[in-house]
């Protein structure tokens, strides 16, 4: 019987996850067909952009910057013990463009922005500011996401621009001040082994990123319930399954672009 | 006029309304009593398609607001506001971008325009120098009187009413019992007020609906509710005593 219990238990947890997962398709689809029916306030999304893409530049810079040094100091006593010190500059520029810049700016902007946009709608949600939205004819898909969904999609990729030069530059200061590179030999083989296809594969994996952050974390503020401690969950939920949603989907659009 | 045919709304297992049947003529004052928790609130709700039904329908002039497209929905909002319990006001916005909100949205009238149709509102609603404030900066009674500038913003034809009294101190209450009285003597609009404060249903409403486990046990005028005969209506009256 407690298998049963269990099996049951786990069955439904399956479907509620299901169910979830179908409707947040459902708000995206809802999101770009009002997008391309042109319902766009600009004023917003401008408000958006700055908001998420500018707040989030110190924290990601930061970030990018430790990783690319941290990771440049691992690698580039190995390499130099191993003669292949050169190197150093092609791996950080494929590692930074391909994987860890994109990472970076999408684990950053899912910890910052996705806990910001959920508490901010579930907020206008438990004190019915969301119904006072459409209540006054204003769609919550036109007003609140939208704007959301735009400027992540559009401010990732730029972050993630800014995060992978300034993680490369991190690493090139480690690799060359502490581990003993030549300059020039990080510079050539970063120019050599790395492609353009590098970059832009990237670019695109995190404007996937922006649009999931935005919609999920747009589903987690619409469907809060409660007060207070309602919003703490809905936050919290928002966080955790963003963050899991773009391991994921990092992993499967890797294969894709990269393989 | 609104129409309410076999109204029924059901949340999960929970039954909150049951088939219910309800005609509202146009310019009525009409009050829906009840204790806390019984669908009044939701009754409201579904009168502007904030909460669809499980079954029945709803008709405004004569339309089944289901069937209306997203145009539709919004032509709908325009004519029947709702002031909300919570006030609801944009927190992110001051007094006047919230009143300013619904003009904004639904006309290409000009700046100054805007701001002459706010200042004629909150004028109203006795609130004019509140409009740089921040709904934070306002006491209970005054965010309620914005909620309901807010909505006369777009003229609306009626006006539901969630709670408009409950929390505030007798004073306030008083004061927004009156406006709400002059909004129907001054602008004819059709009124639904859903309240448990009996005070402003008196003096605001001329006909009162009891909402109990889903259905309407009375209706009448305020004087032949406190007259009730049926025990649940004359125990919500009279507190138990």
């Amino acid at each position: 019987m407690p298998y049963k219990r269990a099996a049951e238990a786990v069955g439904e947890r399956t479907i509620r996850i299901l169910e979830e997962f179908g409707k947040v398709i459902t708000l995206a689809g809802y999101t770009l067909r009002d997008i391309f029916k042109g319902k766009v306030n600009v004023k917003l999304v401008l408000e958006q952009m700055v908001k998420i893409g500018v707040g989030s530049l110190p924290l990601a810079l930061i970030t990018a910057a430790f990783v690319g040094m941290v990771f440049a100091l691992q690698i580039s006593s190995e390499f130099v013990r191993f003669g292949a010190g050169r190197f150093v500059g092609g791996v950080m520029s494929i590692a930074m463009a391909r994987e860890l810049g994109p990472a970076i700016t999408g684990i950053v902007v899912a910890a910052r922005v996705a806990a910001s946009i959920t508490a901010e709608i579930g907020t206008m949600k438990v004190t019915e500011q969301v119904d006072a939205l459409e209540a006054l004819g204003a769609s919550p898909v036109r007003y609140l996401i939208i704007p959301r969904f735009i400027a992540t999609t559009i401010m990732l990729p730029l972050l993630t621009i800014l995060t992978v030069i300034t993680g490369f530059l991190g690493g090139y200061a480690v690799a060359v001040y502490v581990s003993g590179v030549n300059p020039v030999q990080y510079m050539e083989t970063a120019q050599n082994l790395a492609k353009l296809w590098d970059v832009y594969g990237g670019l695109i994996k995190t404007a996937v990123f922006g649009m999931i952050i935005a919609v999920i974390a747009c589903y987690k503020g619409l469907t809060t319930k409660g007060g207070a401690k309602g919003v703490g969950e809905s936050t919290t939920s928002s966080v955790v399954t963003t963050l899991i949603s773009l391991f994921i989907v990092n992993y499967f659009l890797s294969i894709l672009f990269f393989k | 006029m609104i129409q309410l045919n076999n109204l029924t709304k059901y949340f999960d297992k929970l039954t909150v309304l049951k088939g219910i049947n309800l005609e509202i003529a146009d310019g009525e004052s009409l009050a829906i009593i009840g204790p806390s928790g019984c669908g009044k609130s939701t009754l409201l709700k579904l009168l502007i398609r904030l909460e669809e039904p499980t079954s029945g329908s709803v008709n405004i002039d004569r339309q089944d607001i289901a069937r209306l497209s997203d145009e539709g929905l919004m032509r709908l909002r325009k004519k029947v506001g709702m002031v909300f319990q919570s006030s609801a006001l944009f927190d992110s916005m001051n007094v006047f971008e919230n009143v300013a909100f619904a003009l904004r949205l639904h006309t290409d009238l000009r700046e100054r325009e805007i701001h002459r149709k706010v200042m004629e509102k909150l004028a109203m609603v006795e609130l004019e120098g509140t409009e740089g404030k921040m709904p934070d900066e306002l006491s209970g009674g005054m965010r309620r009187r914005v909620s309901v500038a807010r909505t006369l913003a777009s003229d609306p034809k009626v006006i539901l009413y969630d709670e408009p009294t409950t929390g505030l101190d007798p004073i306030t209450s008083v004061t927004i019992e009156d406006l709400m009285i002059k909004l129907s003597r001054e602008l004819k609009v059709t009124s639904i007020v859903v309240t448990h404060v009996l005070q402003t249903v008196y003096r605001t409403t001329n006909r009162i609906l009891m909402l109990h486990e889903g259905k309407f046990i009375e209706t009448g005028t305020p004087e032949e509710t406190q007259k009730s005969k049926d025990p649940v209506v004359k125990k919500f009256i009279t507190g138990g005593l």
